[in-house]
């Protein structure tokens, strides 16, 4: 099949859901205030880029998300790399993470309100803590995962605990690493939506949606979701593949 | 990796001892704060857990959540795996179908919900329809990838051999495909437990764990909360352990295949 035709198709598809929706907006016997046209989410997003809200929520969004997930790399790397290379704390902590990760964060959210109260902190106390547990699994796979036979002949050649560290165990560890990090922020992306809608912050894009619920305005929320879409795919496509190119792939650890 | 039986058992030795060490670290910090009721010691939360089995409104929530998670997950299946082979086994398919489902895969299910409950109300329905959304783009993504995985060779020789159309796909595709398959289901019943949960928060039906939660707040129940999320680290601990681990156990590990699919 050619390239043209294969976008042709791709074409056809938005195209069919774009109609589709637009069916049942204009004769699917709900109110236009209930499922808006394309037309109307247009006006909205363009509305909302116009006049900085939907600006500034992103902004508000992506420095929680930013300093969140900056929490659960930290605490992430550390203890997922002291459970790779000391048995003891692998077999101390091992329990208690595989019995809190598949606790979805969300669920600490009323507790984390009822301690800490609303607002920014427990909405970026709960995004780190709730996606640290997927990059500590996976940094300590990746540890595990490096082969004895590196750690010994490196101990051999004299390297100290520096060295190890820098060149045998980090880049050794880098593809699952990868993976954990990678997880991790798509973790901590969904949940920071959520918790935005629960936590009644300033600004956001979960708020944005949550806030236009209570005046019916499911034009701006459609607009907002379609936002949230595109940020991910930025986040996947634009971020992580680029690290992992520079990083992982150019070392031949996995194919692009 | 074999490990000794007594290496083995120091480390068993040693997470029951780090589990101790949190809970009298807990237990020392409930002591000896203010109130407690916001964090309240590990009797009071025994006690709750206790008086919620024996009252019985633990087990009808559970079953609530429980039932949302199998019937979400079952309508997403239903869909997503024929979409998703098709997918897999047709190029036009593909292309139609593959934008659509990359646009709509990143889009956190939850985003969801305030526009779900306003077109289908607050309550039963609006939760279910985010657990679907939530359970089906991991599923249909990992059956397309499983499905488009399968080598050709298999494919070209099973039909030399005269395999049928049906033989072919019950003797070369599906179980190809199966290592893809089992890691989609593992990944689209985690995201569909989380679904569940926020859902319950948000569009609060009438029953459910979430709902608990969400309601403890109100009246500063930090016991009942912690209950219920001991409840839920023990349901997704079973359903990890049990389930899924004897589902693999039984198909590809048994037939030497490495479960490798992209989650």
């Amino acid at each position: 099949m050619s390239r043209i035709t294969s976008i042709c198709i791709t074409l056809l598809a938005i195209l069919c859901l774009a109609a589709a929706w637009e069916a049942f907006a204009r004769f699917g016997g709900y109110t236009p205030k209930l499922t808006p046209t394309l037309s109307m989410i247009g006006a909205a997003l363009v509305r909302i880029a116009a006049n900085g809200v939907l600006w500034t929520a992103i902004l508000a969004t992506l420095n929680r998300l930013l300093l969140g997930f900056a929490m659960a790399a930290a605490i992430g790397l550390l203890i997922g790399g002291l459970m790779g290379r000391k048995q003891w704390i692998e077999d101390m902590l091992l329990p208690i993470v595989s019995f809190v990760y598949p606790i979805p964060g969300l669920a600490y959210a009323p507790l984390f309100i009822l301690w800490f109260g609303l607002g920014d902190v427990p909405t970026i106390l709960l995004v780190g803590i709730s996606s640290c547990v997927v990059i500590i699994l996976n940094t300590w796979k990746g540890v595990k995962s490096i082969k004895p036979i590196w750690l010994r002949s490196a101990e051999v050649m004299g390297a100290g605990d520096r060295e190890m560290l820098h060149h045998i165990v980090l880049p050794g560890a880098l593809p699952y690493v990868m993976v954990g990090l990678r997880l991790g922020l798509a973790n901590a992306w969904r949940i920071l939506i959520a918790v935005e809608m629960l936590m009644s912050v300033q600004s956001g894009l979960g708020w944005l949606i949550f806030g236009a619920q209570t005046f019916l305005n499911t034009d701006v929320m459609l607009a907002t979701i379609a936002v949230i879409g595109l940020i991910g795919v930025l986040l996947e496509t634009q971020v992580f593949e680029r690290i992992e190119r520079a990083t992982i792939v150019r070392w031949g650890m996995a194919a692009a | 990796m074999s490990r000794t039986r007594r290496i083995r058992s120091a480390g068993l030795i040693r997470g029951v001892l780090a589990v101790l060490i949190c809970l009298a670290l807990w237990e020392m910090f409930a002591r000896t704060s203010r109130s407690t009721s916001l964090t309240p010691p590990l009797e009071l939360i025994g006690q709750t857990l206790a008086g919620m089995l024996v009252d019985g409104t633990l087990l009808i929530n559970t079953l609530h959540t429980l039932g949302r998670v199998l019937l979400g997950f079952c309508i997403a299946a239903l869909i997503a795996v024929p979409l998703g082979i098709l997918m897999g086994r047709s190029r036009f398919a593909e292309r139609f179908f593959l934008p659509v489902v990359s646009v709509l895969l990143p889009i956190p299910s939850l985003a969801w919900v305030p526009l779900f409950t306003l077109w289908f109300g607050i309550g039963n329905t609006a939760t279910i329809c985010v657990v679907v959304y939530a359970a089906f783009f991991p599923l249909i993504y990992n059956v397309w990838a499983g499905v488009r995985s399968v080598l050709p060779i298999w494919t070209r020789a099973a039909t030399v051999m005269g395999a049928g159309r049906w033989a072919l796909w019950r003797k070369v595709v599906w179980p190809a495909s199966l290592p893809y398959v089992i890691a989609g289901t593992r990944l689209s019943v985690g995201r569909a437990w989380i679904g569940v949960i926020g859902g319950e928060m948000l569009a609060s039906p009438t029953f459910g764990l979430g709902q608990i939660i969400f309601n403890a707040k109100e009246f500063l129940n930090a016991s009942v909360m912690l209950s219920v999320l001991v409840v839920i680290g023990l349901i997704g601990v079973i359903t990890e352990r049990f389930i899924f681990n004897a589902l693999e156990e039984a198909t590809i590990r048994k037939w030497g295949m490495a479960a490798s699919a992209r989650r």
